[in-house]
């Protein structure tokens, strides 16, 4: 890599903590993917990004700024990414991945805080995120009462907060209010760039999006294949990828990733052994670099052949309809498709439920692992009635509840062999 | 043929060698700091033609002695089929962990329950709980027998509820009605575990707590129906192990 220390001192991060980070994930990297066995060539791309995610792409995306771009950082999949794009901004995923600087993080939030909020707490306070420092905006989103509450601390943490409302069931009322939020993103983007989104603008971020998105369906369709031919923490890698990269590049990639990996399949070549159990891992978020309980998984011999989370299918799936010719018509599309979104915030949410059953037949899962954050009431309380519907038809689930830290590494590991050991 | 199994648990090393499914050796030993040392020595003048390793410190005898392994929730689940075939549920509390383990006609493992990271309702939990007490871990369960009912144990954190006990000492409680209620915090949370997973009968309960007749009867009663105590039940894993070890 090369030396991009003048850059972070310019994005205000502090050096030691920074590289004390960049070393335990270059670690940690090194152990969970480069120890793989037969990884397909294309994902040397994605290995690339990820040793140049804090160095070149930052460097890209200054670049970008430079050029007049906004940056707009966000946590969320109901962020519309189209609407960021159509207003001529790029779109990142802000650092809630890992543990850090947990004491300071305690001094401001509750300790029995999910660790994905305390995450992104600790990477501000400890100031190592520099997608969190090179961010024009930084769009806060109203899902769980965790994040919504946080942010009433975070916003003072960061400049330009702002701060999106949204829904909690289906009703047509539910609907509007998300239209209206929606709307006002539209607004509070204007007068960021000073310029006005056309509708030209729209139909192609809807594009551009659509296209990252169909990709990302691609690639999920071809684990379906006997032996997968790709691993479940490569693939996660993937779609973790997709909120750092630039888009259309990212498309090209996870494209050419597929070409290769088709003729894997045609050649019956997998990813793990032929006879490797297939898990579906459905649940919250991982966001990078959270690889615990994938890693704890594929390790037992097992592949992950589908993420029913929000960092997977649950946040890619379903397309932007474009054949609107109005902005308002366009607008109403954008809405339904995010509309459409099963979080565990909404209630009732049986949607998610039919996508994990749909999910486990389509991948040809022998079972599926309910991953739940410590403290985040939503999956945890779905968790138990996924499980129920789930067993019913005859599916097997392993509910697993844990956070960042490792301490619970040797439990979990026992728990998840001896799952392995029943679907097998 | 000789079949050996081991459990190398967090407290307690359990070593079972079969021959033609007879037991011609059980030995135990404490976990220690060196598990790997210990093994050697439990194994050190006996032969075997297969071993299979399980418990909590499999993986540093499958990397030092390139022995097999499988989980202890197959482990119990396999050794309580072949013990008393029939059974359909396991409880097993062990030193570090409780688990209730599924079993369905043909004795394979269905489902399974662990507690969370802490040790409450384990082993340890009682052991030091004994301490404080000012009882060997052996004596807790028959001088909780001696203990009247009253006494209720809110907390079910190890080192809170360490603390609620020395606090009811302080008050002038009677130790035994303090064991008692600490068994009945215990059984309270195994039976919530059991209830969840809807379990079928008949239940063993092993593990080395089963060796607590406090805890047995407590749980009868809680559970209204009789369960299956096996003469030794902390070496339930290791005759599992060693049964299928004989598949390999």
């Amino acid at each position: 890599m090369a030396d991009y220390t003048q850059m972070w001192t310019e994005l205000g991060l502090n050096h030691d903590n920074h590289n004390a980070l960049l070393e335990n994930l270059g670690n940690a990297y090194q152990s969970i993917f480069m120890t793989q066995e037969n990884r397909p060539e294309g994902m040397s791309y994605f290995d690339f990004v990820m040793s140049e995610a804090h160095g070149l792409r930052i460097q890209e995306l200054r670049e970008e700024q430079e050029a007049g771009r906004k940056i707009i950082g966000s946590f969320c999949v109901f962020v519309p990414e189209e609407i960021v794009l159509a207003a001529g901004c790029t779109a990142v995923g802000l650092c809630a991945g890992a543990d850090f600087a947990q004491e300071e993080v305690e001094k401001v939030l509750p300790r029995n805080t999910c660790s994905l909020i305390k995450s992104f707490f600790g990477f501000k306070l400890g100031k190592v995120c520099p997608y969190m420092e090179v961010s024009d905006m930084i769009v806060g989103e109203n899902t769980c009462d965790g994040k919504k509450k946080s942010f009433e601390i975070f916003k003072d943490m960061v400049p330009n907060f702002y701060q999106m409302d949204l829904p909690q069931t289906k009703t047509p009322m539910a609907r509007q209010m998300l239209k209206h939020e929606f709307q006002s993103f539209v607004e509070k983007l204007e007068e960021m760039t000073g310029k006005s989104i056309s509708l030209e603008n729209l139909k192609q971020g809807i594009a551009t999006v659509n296209a990252k998105r169909q990709a990302l369906r691609r690639l999920s369709m071809l684990r379906s294949a006997d032996p997968a031919p790709i691993s479940g923490l490569d693939a996660l890698l993937i779609n973790q990828i997709a909120f750092l990269d630039n888009p259309v590049r990212f498309t090209e990639k996870v494209n050419a990733l597929c070409d290769e990996l088709e003729i894997k399949i045609k050649e019956n070549k997998g990813a793990k052994s032929s006879d490797a159990p297939r898990v579906v891992i459905s649940g919250c978020p991982m966001a990078i670099p959270n690889w615990k309980i994938p890693s704890i998984i594929e390790a037992t011999g097992a592949v992950i052949v589908g993420e029913e989370s929000c960092i997977g299918e649950r946040g890619q799936r379903n397309l932007t309809d474009d054949s609107a010719n109005n902005i308002d018509g366009i607008m109403d599309s954008i809405v339904d498709r995010y509309f459409k979104i099963d979080c565990a915030v909404f209630t009732p949410n049986q949607e998610r439920v039919n996508h994990i059953k749909e999910m486990s037949q389509q991948y040809n899962a022998d079972g599926v692992v309910h991953y739940g954050l410590q403290f985040c009431q939503p999956y945890i309380m779905e968790s138990f009635s996924v499980e129920k519907q789930l067993e019913k038809e005859n599916i097997s689930v392993l509910r697993l509840e844990t956070d960042y830290s490792q301490e619970d590494m040797g439990q979990l590991s026992t728990r998840v062999e001896a799952f392995v050991e029943i679907i097998k | 043929m000789r079949l050996a199994g081991i459990d190398i648990g967090s407290r307690s090393i359990e070593l079972i060698v079969l021959e033609d499914g007879k037991v011609i050796h059980s030995k135990q030993a404490e976990s220690g700091y060196n598990p790997i040392e210990r093994v050697k020595e439990l194994i050190s003048d006996i032969s075997y033609d297969k071993i299979m390793a399980t418990g909590y410190g499999r993986g540093i005898v499958e990397v030092a002695f390139d022995f097999p392994t499988v989980t202890e929730i197959k482990a119990y689940g396999t050794g309580a089929a072949h013990l008393y075939p029939g059974v359909r549920s396991v409880l097993d509390i062990g030193g570090q962990d409780t688990k209730v383990i599924s079993i369905n006609e043909k004795g394979r493992v269905v489902k399974f329950e662990m507690n969370d990271k802490c040790a409450a309702g384990t082993g340890k939990f009682l052991e030091m709980i004994a301490t404080t007490l000012g009882y060997q871990t052996h004596q807790i369960g028959s001088e909780a027998q001696k203990g009247k009912e009253g006494i209720e144990i809110n907390s079910m954190c190890a080192v809170f509820a360490e603390s609620e006990v020395t606090s009811l000492l302080a008050k002038g409680c009677e130790r035994n009605d303090i064991a008692l209620a600490i068994h009945q915090s215990v059984c309270k949370r195994a039976v919530g575990m059991i209830r969840r997973q809807n379990t079928s009968s008949p239940l063993m309960f092993a593990g080395g707590v089963a060796n607590n007749s406090c805890m047995a009867q407590l749980l009868e009663e809680s559970l209204g129906e009789n369960i299956i105590v096996p003469e030794k039940p902390q070496f339930v894993g290791a005759y599992g192990a060693a049964m299928l070890a004989g598949l390999l």
